[in-house]
């Protein structure tokens, strides 16, 4: 029975979980919600939004997840969402009645910053010693009952990755209604209580709204921070003045704004310590820190964090083939079924090239996603991703990114999709959003069919240094080299213009190494799978079927349905003859069933150029001129906007030799070859074919990594952003590519 | 002047100011780098730069920018 359709259960009540980042907050936040929790955005931010329920003793409780922070002053809009959150302003979420707050227990000081903050919101709030374990392996003793009394608030014990302590921490939660409001630390000296009461009455002279206290302190505190922008803009310059006043009078009194907090609240967190918990006064070699020192080392951590880049990456590219493979068969099976029971006819293409084509084309990228988060969920738990990031940073500072961005980078190379969800390990919005917008530029494994078409069509093999590096090779590397490059100045662009100001701090901790958890880690993965088919398959799925549609209407299917049903009356009969023993009547049919094949190959083609389809690419063909196209290669573009491999299966059609192709087909780069222009010019060449290359290398041709950006940045500005620069990239690149290319041949 | 950044490895030192007051000065603060609290040079990324350092009872890694904002003194 579901506990809201009992008679006795009380309102909903809501609790908000926050902590510093490392904490094991999303751990603890999991094992208290098992999984059942709601995901989405916090509206017009890129903030993930999570909301889990807690049911318990015919109570029930939603449970909110907050991003892991080091402090609650806000300095941009999302940041602003926490604060707004705790404080019931956020209208989506609502009253928050009681917070959770997750400190690292072994390291309690700095983790006290945060608590001293969220005390001042004035809300019951429950203290979480997280890492018990860890304290202890530290020799930090904590005297809990000590710290219960000086906070004034209920303190629990927890290691969240062996479940100790959730139960209790389930119970306080459920009963957090008889919490009562703990004291609040009043850190600041008394001048500048004074000041907030003058500006509170200040505010309310300008007519402002009601604000919260803890606000009014941020207003005063955070010099240029996200409450003064919000106000500014509803009071204009009096407010700035009035602020910059009071500011001044705190300043001659000795109360440095903004830099008192620190102090203050740092001076309040060593008050309450004192005497409660004890820290060892040398520091304490645990044998995480000897294992840093190896990983860490000059030569030893290069080779090892090369070593574990290179699995991850195998591990996407390679392993990820038999699980798609699967997939693969699988759509086909389901394909086969459809055929065998549905008439030839638009419904049957609309299901097998359409529907089926759709749901395969969203479940052949979870094995890599499932496969990336797998690694990433390990490297997070057991504490190497800290380091992937201190490793690699100084590389990544010289793209203005930073170390964080290196993984998700590292990940596009095998796949954007997974490597776009990545970046979520990225906190800084800035840096998260030049990492999404540049991944879609690493040249991906659905780049490669492409690029082995026409390398094998029309790169002559020429062998260089004795035998050991072919020309081939050496246009494929180049091809790789392409995206990265031009990577390189998107991202100081983008920094230049939409994500201006300073470079964000690399300001991190670098936690304690421990086992990854088995469940942690099968959560996680199942977690960002269900994510990306629920949240961005639609949309592709979507996406899948209007191409199709494109590619079917409105031409005339009448002899292509007639053919077909004569092709499988025909394979029936082959298979009859064959059961009979009647081996020259068998192959009389094969031979008339190769005709029809090639006849129905004929038709498909003429239908695909009567198509929306193929009217779209003979109405661009002169804007694809200048890139040495002719209309059949626009036609293979268009349709390759759900998935850039598309394309060969495209020309395959186009071409009269039916969808089927694969990029190593013989016919299809013999096909290649000898196409004409009507003038009797062949259509391809050295030229023609790099220009294709670096067009696809550019591209945005992926309508899944568009709809997983969409989903990430909360917002169709950036998929649309993307397709739009990357499209002007590619035709610009591959304009150049021709244009230079044909010069160098004639 | 003596800044974070210039330690050699192993050394301690303690803080006396962290210069500016902007997001990234109050960020440093926010995570205890306080005037007159003691840091340790733990070592440096294997590519040389960030560098990590022992305050308040954890490890911090920073930048070298960074790490030049905080001015401190030797501690023998």
């Amino acid at each position: 029975m579901s506990v809201t359709d009992s008679p006795v259960t009380a309102t909903l009540r809501k609790v908000a979980v926050i902590g510093n980042p490392n904490t094991g907050k999303s751990t603890l936040f999991n094992a208290l919600t098992g999984m059942q929790s709601r995901t989405g955005n916090f509206p017009g931010v890129t903030v993930e939004k999570k909301i889990g329920r807690l049911h318990l003793d015919n109570r029930v409780v939603d449970l909110i997840d907050l991003p892991g922070t080091y402090s609650l002053s806000p300095r941009t809009p999302d940041e602003m969402v926490s604060v707004d959150v705790l404080l019931g302003r956020q209208k989506d979420v609502g009253e928050v009645d009681a917070i959770v707050c997750i400190v690292d227990a072994s390291n309690l000081e700095r983790n006290l910053y945060l608590v001293s903050q969220v005390l001042d919101l004035g809300l019951p709030a429950i203290l979480v010693l997280n890492m018990w374990d860890v304290a202890q392996a530290r020799q930090v003793s904590i005297d809990v009952e000590g710290l219960r009394q000086r906070l004034g608030m209920q303190v629990i014990v927890c290691e969240a990755h062996r479940r100790m302590g959730v139960h209790e921490l389930r119970q306080a939660i459920i009963h957090s209604d008889t919490l009562v409001a703990p004291i609040r630390p009043m850190p600041f000296p008394e001048e500048f209580y004074a000041e907030c009461g003058l500006l509170k009455k200040t505010l309310t002279a300008l007519g402002s709204r009601k604000l919260p206290f803890y606000l009014i302190e941020r207003l005063l505190i955070d010099v240029d921070g996200h409450v003064e922008i919000q106000l500014a803009a509803e009071h204009g310059e009096g407010l700035t003045s009035v602020l910059k006043d009071a500011r001044a009078r705190l300043r001659e009194s000795g109360c440095r704004v903004p830099i008192v907090e620190a102090k203050a609240r740092y001076r309040w967190a060593r008050e309450i310590l004192d005497g409660v918990a004890s820290v060892p006064r040398t520091r304490v070699t645990t044998r995480s820190d000897r294992i840093d020192r190896v990983l860490t080392h000059r030569f030893i951590g290069l080779l090892f964090f090369a070593a574990v880049m290179f699995l991850v990456f195998q591990a996407i590219y390679t392993w990820s083939g038999p699980l798609m493979d699967v997939i693969e068969s699988g759509q086909n099976i389901v394909a086969d079924l459809v055929q065998a029971s549905v008439p030839v006819g638009p419904l049957r293409s609309l299901l097998i090239d359409g529907a089926i084509a759709g749901v395969g084309g969203v479940l052949i990228f979870v094995p890599q996603i499932a496969l990336l988060f797998f690694f990433i969920a390990i490297l997070e738990d057991c504490g190497y991703m800290a380091r992937a990031a201190f490793v690699m940073d100084r590389l990544m500072t010289k793209l203005g990114l930073s170390g964080k961005s290196f993984v998700p980078l590292m990940s596009s190379f095998a796949c954007a999709i997974p490597g776009v969800m990545a970046t979520r390990v990225i906190e800084n919005r800035r840096d998260r959003m030049v990492t999404i917008l540049v991944a879609p530029l690493m040249s991906c494994s659905a780049r490669l069919p492409v690029y082995l078409l026409m390398t094998t069509a029309f790169v002559p093999p020429v062998m260089y240094a004795g035998g050991w590096v072919s020309l081939r090779e050496i246009v494929l590397f180049v091809m790789y080299l392409v995206g990265i490059f031009v990577a390189i100045p998107v991202a100081w662009l983008l920094r230049k213009t939409f994500f201006k100001g300073e470079t964000p701090p690399f300001v991190m901790e670098l936690p304690s190494y421990k086992w990854p958890s088995i469940r942690i880690v099968m959560a996680r993965v199942l977690d960002c799978s269900k994510a990306f088919v629920v949240r961005a398959g639609t949309l592709i799925f979507a996406t899948t079927v209007l191409v199709w549609a494109a590619g079917y209407f409105p031409a005339d299917h009448t002899a292509q349905h007639q053919l077909a049903a004569q092709i499988e009356l025909s394979e029936i009969q082959i298979a009859q003859f064959y059961a009979d023993g009647n081996q020259s009547a068998a192959k009389q049919a094969t031979v008339e069933l190769t005709e029809l094949l090639e006849k129905q190959n004929q038709i498909s083609g003429d239908l695909i150029e009567a198509s929306f389809l193929g009217r779209t690419g003979h109405a661009i063909e002169p804007f694809v001129k200048p890139l040495g196209w002719d209309w059949k290669i626009g036609v293979g573009v268009i349709a390759s906007f759900p998935a850039r491999e598309v394309i060969i299966a495209t020309l395959g059609t186009i071409y009269s030799l039916g969808g089927d192709v694969a990029e190593d087909d013989a016919s299809l780069t013999d096909k290649l070859r000898a196409a004409k222009h009507p003038d009797g010019t062949p259509v391809f060449n050295v030229a023609v074919a790099c220009s294709i290359m670096v067009f696809f290398a550019l591209c945005a041709q992926c309508a899944a990594t568009l709809m997983v950006i969409r989903r990430e940045t909360n917002s169709w500005r950036w998929p649309i952003f993307t397709f739009a620069y990357m499209t002007t990239l590619a035709y610009v690149g591959a304009l150049v590519t021709y244009q230079v290319g044909m010069l160098l041949l004639t | 002047m003596t800044t974070l950044d210039s330690l050699n490895e192993g050394q301690k030192a303690r803080i006396l100011d962290v210069i500016g007051e902007d997001a990234i000065a109050m960020r440093l603060m926010e995570m205890g780098l306080t005037d007159g609290e003691e840091v340790e040079h733990l070592g440096c990324a294997p590519l040389g730069d960030p560098i990590e350092f022992f305050i308040r009872g954890y490890r911090l890694s920073l930048r070298a920018t960074e790490a030049r904002r905080v001015v401190v003194e030797r501690i023998a």
